[in-house]
C-alpha cells in the first residue's frame, strides 16, 4: 500500500497527535476546487502546507451552496465556469497527493454531486486520490446510510459540523458514526457571516467536550490572525474559509481571471493566520 | 420498485419523511433541530381539535372556502369530449391555491411562539398569500424573490409591499425561485430563535411536503364530496399543473385510493422538453438531493442543477415535490409536458369560453385537458384545479403575444 492510500483517519489522527505534541492548535484552510481555474487552484492548493496550513478542506463546487453565504457562492460559480467538475476536483487531490503524504485533505460540499457520481464509486475514486475525510453540509445524522456510514467503512473519516443549535440532546447523536475531528459552527449563520465571542466558544466547547474525546475545530466568521488566535487558545483547530476565499475574489483581474498576484495573495494571508494560530498560546 | 401495488397510496411519508427513496431531510445541521422541533409540531396541531375548528374558521371565513366546483360547460362542448369540471381555487382570497397553506402554516408558527415569518416566491402568489397572512396574525414578514421574477410579477411584488412585506430580491443563481428558496435557507440558518419558514410547495425537508400536502388537500377533499353531489359519481381524471406539486398533490391526495380514478400531472415544458430549455423535472430530470429532499431535478452529468425555464414565473422551478417523484415511479399518476405555447394558447381559450383569466400555471393544466379530453367520450368526467387567478400574468401574456399594453 503506498503512502497516497493510507487510510484517512489515520492522517488526520497522525497530524492532531503532531499538534498536541507542539502544544498548539492547528490552522484549517478552506478554498474551493477549480476556483478561480483548476490550473491556479492546484497551485494554490500545493503552496497551502508551506504557507502555514495543517488541513485543507477543499470544497466541491455547487450551484446552490445553500448554507454558504457571499464568498463562497462565488467561488462555487467562479469554478464551475472554469469548467470545474469532481472528477477534476479528485484529480487535483491526486496531484497533492504525490508531492505530499502528510497534510489531511477534507472535501467539503453538498451531497448531490457525489450522490449523481455514485455514492460506492466516489469513494473508491476520492479514497485512491488522498482523500482523508468529507464535511458534506446537507448530511445530518439522521441521513447517515446515504454516504456517512459507507464512508467510515471505507476508512475515511466523515466529520460532522455542530452548530449553536446543537444541544445536549442532540450531541450525542452528532458525535456518533463521525471520525477525525468535529467542526464546531460558531455562529447559526451562512459562512462568512459574523463571528463567535470568546465566551460563546468557551461555553461550546464545554459542552462538545462532554460528548466527545475527538480534536475540535472551530470555524465561520473567522478573518483575521487576531481573531484565529483567540479561536486558537481554546480550540484544537481554527478553520478559516471565506476570508481566504475573498482574497482569492480581489486578486482577479478585471476579466475574473487570475494574476500572477492570486497565489501570492492567498499564501499571505495564510502565513499570517498560522502565526496567529502558532503563537496563540505562547 | 417492488412490483406489488402497496394497500394505500395515501399512507406516506414514512416516519423519517420519505415516501418511497423520495422526501427525507436533507439539511444543514443548524436547521436539523428546527426540523424536528417542527415535526413534533405538527403532530400536535393534527392531534389537537382546537386546531382544526381554528384552520376551519379562517379557511371558511377569510379564505372564503369552500369554493366551487364549476362545469366549464362551453369548454367541455368546445373540446366535444368529457364534461371538465374546474375547482376554482382562483377564488379563494388572494386570487390562488396558496392561502390554503399559509394559513396553516401561520397557525403552527404561532403555535410555536415563532415572532416572524420568511418565505419564497416565484410568481409572487405564495409570496402574496403570506404576506397576507402576516398581515392577518401581526408578524413582520421577509419575502425571497428572484430578481427575474420580480420584473415578471410586478404586481404582486407591489401587492406583497401593500401587505407589509419586506420583497428581498435575489441575485444568486439563476434569479428565480430555485435560487429564492436558498436565499431564504440562509436566513433561516441564520435567524434559528425566532423564525418560521413557510415554504410555499410540497416540497423541501420532511416535513414540509406532508404538512403543505395536508393543509392543501381541503381542494381535493371538497372536490371530492361536489363531484358526488353534481354527478353521483368520483371523476375518471383528475388533472393539475405541477411546478413544485402544491395545488396538484392537494387536489390528488383525497383520489388517490380511488382505483378508477386517473391522475395526470402537468408540467411547464418551456420553450419544449427536447430544447433544454424547459422547467420538466419528472419528464426529463433524474433523482438527485437538493433543497432538503430527494426527488427529481434538473441537473447536468456533474450534479450540478440546471435552471428551469418556463413563461409561469410559478413552474419556473427545477425540482418537484417528493411525492410526486413515487408518485410516478409507482406508476400511479402519469406527468405530461405541457409548452408555453400550448398554455398560452389555453389561455386564451378559457378566457374566451368561460370568462375565466386562469393563471400561466394553471393553463398549462387547461392545454393538457384540450389534448385529452376530445379522445375521451362524453360520459368521462374530468376535475381539473384551476389553482390561480391570471390577473398576475396579463403583462407577461401580453408582451408573449406582442402587445404593447
Amino acid at each position: 500500500m503506498s503512502d497516497a492510500i493510507i487510510g484517512g483517519q489515520d492522517r488526520i489522527a497522525k497530524r492532531f497527535a503532531k499538534l498536541k505534541e507542539e502544544g498548539r492548535a492547528g490552522l484549517v484552510t478552506f478554498i474551493t476546487a477549480g476556483d478561480p481555474d483548476p490550473e491556479t487552484s492546484f497551485e494554490i492548493l500545493k503552496q497551502l502546507p508551506d504557507a502555514g496550513a495543517d488541513i485543507i478542506e477543499l470544497g466541491m463546487p455547487f450551484t446552490d451552496p445553500m448554507a454558504d453565504g457571499p464568498a463562497i457562492q462565488e467561488a462555487s460559480i467562479r469554478a464551475l465556469d472554469a469548467g470545474m467538475h469532481m472528477r477534476k476536483t479528485l484529480s487535483i487531490v491526486r496531484g497533492f497527493r504525490d508531492e505530499d503524504h502528510e497534510t489531511p485533505i477534507i472535501l467539503m460540499g453538498y451531497y448531490n454531486p457525489i450522490y449523481i457520481y455514485g455514492v460506492a464509486e466516489f469513494l473508491e475514486d476520492a479514497r485512491n486520490a488522498g482523500v482523508d475525510g468529507l464535511i458534506v453540509v446537507d448530511l445530518p445524522p439522521e441521513e447517515d446510510p446515504e454516504l456517512c456510514i459507507p464512508t467510515v467503512e471505507k476508512g475515511l473519516s466523515f466529520i460532522r459540523l455542530t452548530t449553536p443549535t446543537s444541544d445536549d440532546k442532540r450531541l450525542p447523536k452528532l458525535v456518533q458514526n463521525t471520525s477525525g475531528f468535529v467542526y464546531y459552527v460558531s455562529v447559526a449563520g451562512v459562512t462568512g457571516a459574523g463571528s463567535a465571542s470568546n465566551e460563546q466558544i468557551t461555553e461550546a466547547m464545554g459542552r462538545l467536550r462532554r460528548h466527545t474525546d475527538l480534536p475540535i475545530a472551530v470555524g465561520f466568521g473567522i478573518k483575521t490572525a487576531e481573531q484565529a488566535a483567540d479561536v486558537a487558545k481554546q480550540a484544537d483547530a481554527a478553520v478559516v474559509g471565506s476570508a481566504i476565499v475573498s482574497k482569492i475574489a480581489e486578486s482577479l483581474d478585471e476579466n475574473g481571471k487570475a494574476t500572477d498576484k492570486t497565489a501570492s495573495m492567498v499564501t499571505g494571508l495564510v502565513s499570517e493566520l498560522a502565526n496567529g494560530v502558532r503563537n496563540a498560546r505562547k | 420498485m417492488t412490483s406489488s401495488a402497496p394497500n394505500s397510496f395515501r399512507a406516506l411519508p414514512d416516519p423519517d419523511g420519505h415516501f418511497g427513496n423520495f422526501g427525507g431531510r436533507f439539511v444543514a445541521e443548524t436547521l436539523m433541530p428546527l426540523i424536528l422541533d417542527l415535526e413534533q409540531a405538527y403532530k400536535d396541531a393534527k392531534a389537537d381539535p382546537a386546531f382544526k375548528k381554528e384552520m376551519d374558521y379562517y379557511l371558511r371565513h377569510y379564505v372564503g372556502r369552500e369554493n366551487p366546483l364549476y362545469f366549464a360547460e362551453r369548454l367541455s362542448n368546445h373540446l366535444g369530449g368529457a364534461k371538465i369540471y374546474f375547482k376554482r381555487e382562483d377564488l379563494n382570497h388572494t386570487g390562488a391555491h396558496k392561502i390554503n397553506n399559509c394559513i396553516g402554516q401561520i397557525l403552527l408558527a404561532k403555535r410555536m411562539g415563532k415572532t416572524r415569518i420568511i418565505a419564497e416566491t416565484g410568481a409572487g402568489q405564495h409570496g402574496v398569500a403570506t404576506a397576507t397572512v402576516c398581515a392577518r396574525f401581526g408578524l413582520p414578514c421577509t419575502v425571497y424573490m428572484g430578481s427575474k421574477d420580480i420584473e415578471r410579477q410586478s404586481p404582486n411584488v407591489f401587492r406583497m409591499k401593500l401587505l407589509g412585506a419586506e420583497v428581498k430580491p435575489v441575485v444568486s443563481g439563476s434569479n428565480s425561485l430555485k435560487d429564492a428558496m436558498n436565499e431564504a435557507l440562509r436566513d433561516w440558518v441564520t435567524n434559528v430563535e425566532d423564525t418560521f419558514y413557510i415554504i410555499g410547495t410540497a416540497a423541501g425537508p420532511h416535513p414540509y411536503p406532508e404538512l403543505v400536502r395536508d393543509f392543501q388537500s381541503v381542494i381535493g377533499n371538497e372536490a371530492r364530496e361536489q363531484i358526488m353531489e353534481a354527478e353521483g359519481r368520483l371523476p375518471d381524471q383528475v388533472v393539475a399543473a405541477v411546478g413544485g406539486g402544491s395545488n396538484a398533490i392537494g387536489l390528488f391526495h383525497p383520489f388517490l385510493d380511488d382505483k378508477g380514478v386517473e391522475v395526470v400531472g402537468v408540467e411547464a415544458a418551456g420553450h419544449g422538453v427536447h430544447t433544454g430549455n424547459h422547467a420538466a423535472s419528472l419528464s426529463a430530470g433524474r433523482p438527485g438531493v437538493l433543497h432538503g429532499n430527494r426527488t427529481y431535478l434538473l441537473m447536468d452529468d456533474d450534479g450540478q442543477i440546471k435552471e428551469a425555464d418556463s413563461i409561469s414565473a410559478g413552474l419556473d422551478y427545477p425540482g418537484i415535490g417528493p411525492e410526486h417523484s413515487w408518485l410516478k415511479d409507482i406508476g400511479r399518476a402519469r406527468y405530461e409536458p405541457i409548452t408555453d405555447k400550448e398554455a398560452l394558447e389555453a389561455f386564451k381559450l378559457c378566457s374566451e369560453l368561460e370568462g375565466i383569466i386562469p393563471a400561466l400555471e394553471c393553463s398549462h393544466a387547461i392545454a393538457q385537458i384540450m389534448k385529452e379530453a376530445p379522445k375521451m367520450g362524453k360520459d368521462k368526467i374530468i376535475v381539473m384545479c384551476l389553482s390561480g387567478r391570471g390577473d398576475k400574468d396579463i403583462f407577461t401574456v401580453a408582451e408573449a403575444l406582442g402587445v404593447e399594453l
